[in-house]
């Protein structure tokens, strides 16, 4: 799989993947998208990179283990739902802030933080499994 | 065609969101899942400082047995209540609804959680905190305490798979051979078992377009019934493989002796309950008229598995199996009570469900402790441990006096509603099966205590020969594992000698089982006719 | 008629799955398994109703999504199914890989550490 163009290619691409993953994030409120699919865009990003570049490379990079990614997520969407608690609404209600911003106005809300969440939830989870199964791959190639 | 925006007027379209003000007491019922959830998730996180880890688990599960305790006591007086997430309308958004049934076996879910966790606190806990041992707990509590509280159908397929998840890691932690076995067949099968749940679900949605329990309870006697009991076998056949009834049960005794005892009593006290919880929400509130023509059904499923329990339990040699085996008894008894039905099959049922929470947990913890102060999980090797500790002789007998209902231990009180119920139906069949299946329990639970406790040595050795094998109770067995089950069994006994609240709490839980009145208004729904 | 089509369909599904998970091979256990899953996906689908109309989504300036939308409902389900599934059947795969290397078993007949073939009898005496 280690091919020169591959190895050249890979960081460029997942550096594309991981953009293009916020991007998919925040652009789903009112559109397809979303954190769910975001964060799938993202572990393959990484798992891409891990193929061409090596696990160690990959935890290297990303510095933190995933699985503290994954659990941050869950601890940030569960406490985004904690917000409504001070507003008198129901758990997980969406609560909106628009911030003005030059001459439009940037929108903050309560399901852009679970999606963001969701996002890490998902990120952290699939690579975590993505790159314990290429570890694997690689103890047999050795 | 697209309508524009400006012919419509917002005030015009139908009301979806909620305009009223919510009480902050109201979120005494989502914290308990979410405290577990985000403590779990927090445990996670700072799994590297292993000396934090009990205490925060710990002070997490106190702080939700508080919560519980609050919203247990307050829906026992003001009735069931509800929130419904994200401000929607119901049947709209997930619902969250908690009758005296979720709340009281969502608490003892907790205390039985907190009692393994103290139990478990020495023990090997070195060894497991790094795989995110505790957070797997939490994971788990989060899904039995989500399927005990929720009132939506899909959300409790979804707790359903969080509890099987974190069950799945619990069960293979250590990575034993003997556990990966077990493992395989309890992951297979209970994945098939909530498969079929969404296959059911997939076809109650198709058949009346909603999956909020009050909103099913309102409209399913008005939908076509033939249909609908097709969806009420589905979720019988799923929740009874949950639950490990006859004749799906063989998961039970193939895997739960397989983890560590601790895991062992967390499984066996939790997570057939939920499966016998879902079969009461769903028979008796849900599909009544289904459930009376599945009634014969339920009859023979509860007979065998009352009989087929115990009589497993005696042909065991396997500690833990054995204890596996009477698990599957009292299951039998939750399903009798769901034959039953009326105002005293379902509080029998769901009192007995309580008790075998406790009694269950308790039995497998001090199963666990005999199993190491023995070395062994062969009851026939077992033998003289009276000597080594009269205290856990004491309190393996209490747990069979309660298992097998004999007064005036907790398992009396259920039974006792169940014959009465049995009884009054003329249903001979059932009531011999009840009064059967303790006599067997006993006989079961008696052999095992002579075998471990009374004689003095192995199986085939002269009855005077001391047992060799058995290591010194202080060196075997931690301070805290002993105080934990002593707790648990002491608990047990007080709840049997003073059964008024819980009669009272059954009653109650029973009656909004049984009308569902109360529970559709708490959700804010109309209240069905019926 | 695509009702129909549909149905035909994930009877086939339920069909395949349930020969595959009658078989003693691991394997073919989880391919029934995974087969199952889409299977009730699909169930879930045709039961939603099914529409060639809009999908459900509200554009700029609009207050409500355009007339005869689909159902979004059903799709939420199948995507939490789906995602559930996924992750259910991932951890099967690896555990039935585990256990085909450490029981050296792929038949379920011959994996018997915890539920030994030749179990001793129970203790006779009492």
């Amino acid at each position: 799989m280690r091919t020169v163009i591959f190895r050249t290619i890979a960081p460029s691409l997942a550096a594309i993947m991981l953009v293009f993953s916020v991007f998919v994030l925040l652009r789903g409120h009112n559109e397809p998208g979303g954190g769910f699919i975001g964060g799938l865009i993202a572990a393959s990003a990484i798992a891409i990179y891990g193929i061409a570049a090596g696990v160690t490379e990959v935890r290297s990079a990303i510095r933190v283990p995933p699985l503290n990614i994954a659990g941050f997520g869950v601890v940030i969407a569960g406490f985004s739902g904690l917000l409504s608690l001070g507003e008198h609404v129901p758990y997980l209600s969406g609560l909106w802030a628009f911030i003005p911003f030059g001459n439009s106005e940037v929108a903050i809300s309560t399901p852009m933080v679970f999606d963001i969440g969701v996002y890490l939830v998902v990120l952290g989870t699939v690579s975590a499994v993505a790159l314990a199964l290429e570890e694997t791959e690689e103890d047999h190639h050795d | 065609m697209a309508t524009s925006a400006h012919t419509i007027d917002p005030g015009d379209l139908p009301r979806a969101m909620l305009e009223v003000a919510t009480s902050l007491n109201d979120y005494v019922i989502v914290l308990p899942i979410v405290i577990c959830l985000m403590g779990g998730a927090f445990l996670l996180l700072v799994r590297g400082w292993r000396g934090l880890q009990l205490g925060l688990t710990l002070t997490f599960l106190v702080a939700i047995a508080a919560l519980e305790v609050q919203l247990f006591v307050r829906v026992l007086y003001d009735g069931p209540v509800a929130m419904t997430m994200g401000n929607w309308l119901p049947p709209f958004g997930i619902t969250f609804a908690v009758d005296v049934l979720g709340a009281g076996f969502a608490l003892a879910a907790t205390i039985a959680t907190i009692v393994v966790v103290v139990y478990y606190s020495t023990d090997t806990m070195l060894r497991e905190v790094r795989y995110g041992f505790y957070s797997l707990i939490m994971l788990l509590l989060a899904g039995v305490t989500g399927a005990f509280l929720t009132g939506d159908l899909f959300n409790l397929y979804v707790w359903f798979e969080v509890m099987l998840i974190a069950s799945f890691g619990l069960m293979i932690i250590g990575g034993r051979k003997i556990q990966l076995d077990g493992a395989v067949k309890y992951g297979f099968l209970n994945f098939l078992a909530t498969t079929f749940f969404l296959i059911g679900l997939g076809y109650l949605y198709g058949l009346i377009g909603t999956l909020n329990m009050a909103d099913i309870a309102r409209v399913a006697g008005q939908t076509d019934s033939a249909a609908m009991i097709a969806v009420a076998g589905l979720f019988l056949l799923a929740f009874g493989m949950k639950a490990a009834a006859f004749p799906v049960n063989a998961w039970l005794p193939a895997s739960y002796h397989t983890p560590d005892s601790a895991i062992s009593a967390l499984f066996g006290g939790l997570l057939t309950k939920v499966g016998a919880y879902a079969l009461l929400r769903t028979m008796i509130l849900l599909m009544p008229a289904a459930r009376d023509v599945l009634d014969p059904v339920i009859t023979v499923v509860a007979v065998f598995t009352l009989l087929l329990g115990p009589m497993g339990a005696m042909a065991q040699t396997n500690l833990r199996r054995a204890i596996g085996f009477l698990v599957i008894g009292g299951i039998g008894s939750v399903m009798a009570g769901i034959a039953i039905s009326g105002p005293y099959g379902v509080p029998g049922g769901g009192l007995y469900a309580l008790h075998s929470m406790l009694t269950m947990t308790a039995f497998y913890l001090v199963a666990g402790l005999v199993e190491q102060i023995s070395g062994t999980d062969d009851i026939r090797k077992m033998g003289g441990i009276y000597r080594a500790s009269s205290v856990l002789s004491i309190l393996f007998l209490v747990l069979v006096f309660a298992a097998a209902g004999l007064p005036p231990f907790l398992g009396f009180w259920p039974k006792l509603l169940l014959l009465q119920g049995a009884l009054s139906t003329d249903d001979w069949l059932l009531a011999a099966a009840i009064l059967v299946n303790s006599l067997f329990t006993s006989i079961a639970g008696a052999r095992i205590w002579a075998h471990v406790f009374w004689r003095n040595g192995r199986e085939g050795e002269p009855a005077t020969a001391s047992n060799p094998d058995l290591k010194p109770v202080s060196e075997a067995i931690s301070r805290p594992a002993i105080l934990a089950s002593v707790v648990l069994v002491a608990l047990i006994l007080y709840m049997g000698l003073r059964p008024n609240i819980l009669f009272e709490s059954a009653r109650i839980a029973a009656s909004d089982l049984l009308d569902p009145a109360r529970y559709t208004q708490a959700v804010n729904l109309e209240v069905p006719e019926r | 008629m695509i009702e129909q089509v549909l149905a035909a369909l994930v009877g086939i599904f339920f069909t395949a799955a349930i020969y595959l998970i009658l078989s003693k091979a691991i394997i073919r256990m989880l391919l029934g398994i995974a087969i199952l899953g889409n299977g009730v996906n699909l169930l879930i689908f045709t039961l939603g109703r099914v529409s060639r109309e809009v999908p459900p989504i509200v554009s700029d300036g609009e207050l409500i999504p355009a007339e005869g939308f689909a159902n979004p409902l059903p799709q939420a389900l199948i995507l939490t199914a789906i995602v559930i599934g996924f992750a259910m059947f991932t951890f099967l795969l690896v555990l039935g890989y585990r256990a085909y290397q450490e029981l050296n078993a792929d038949n379920t007949d011959t994996m018997r550490v915890a539920e030994p073939k030749d179990a001793p009898r129970p203790p006779l005496s009492y």
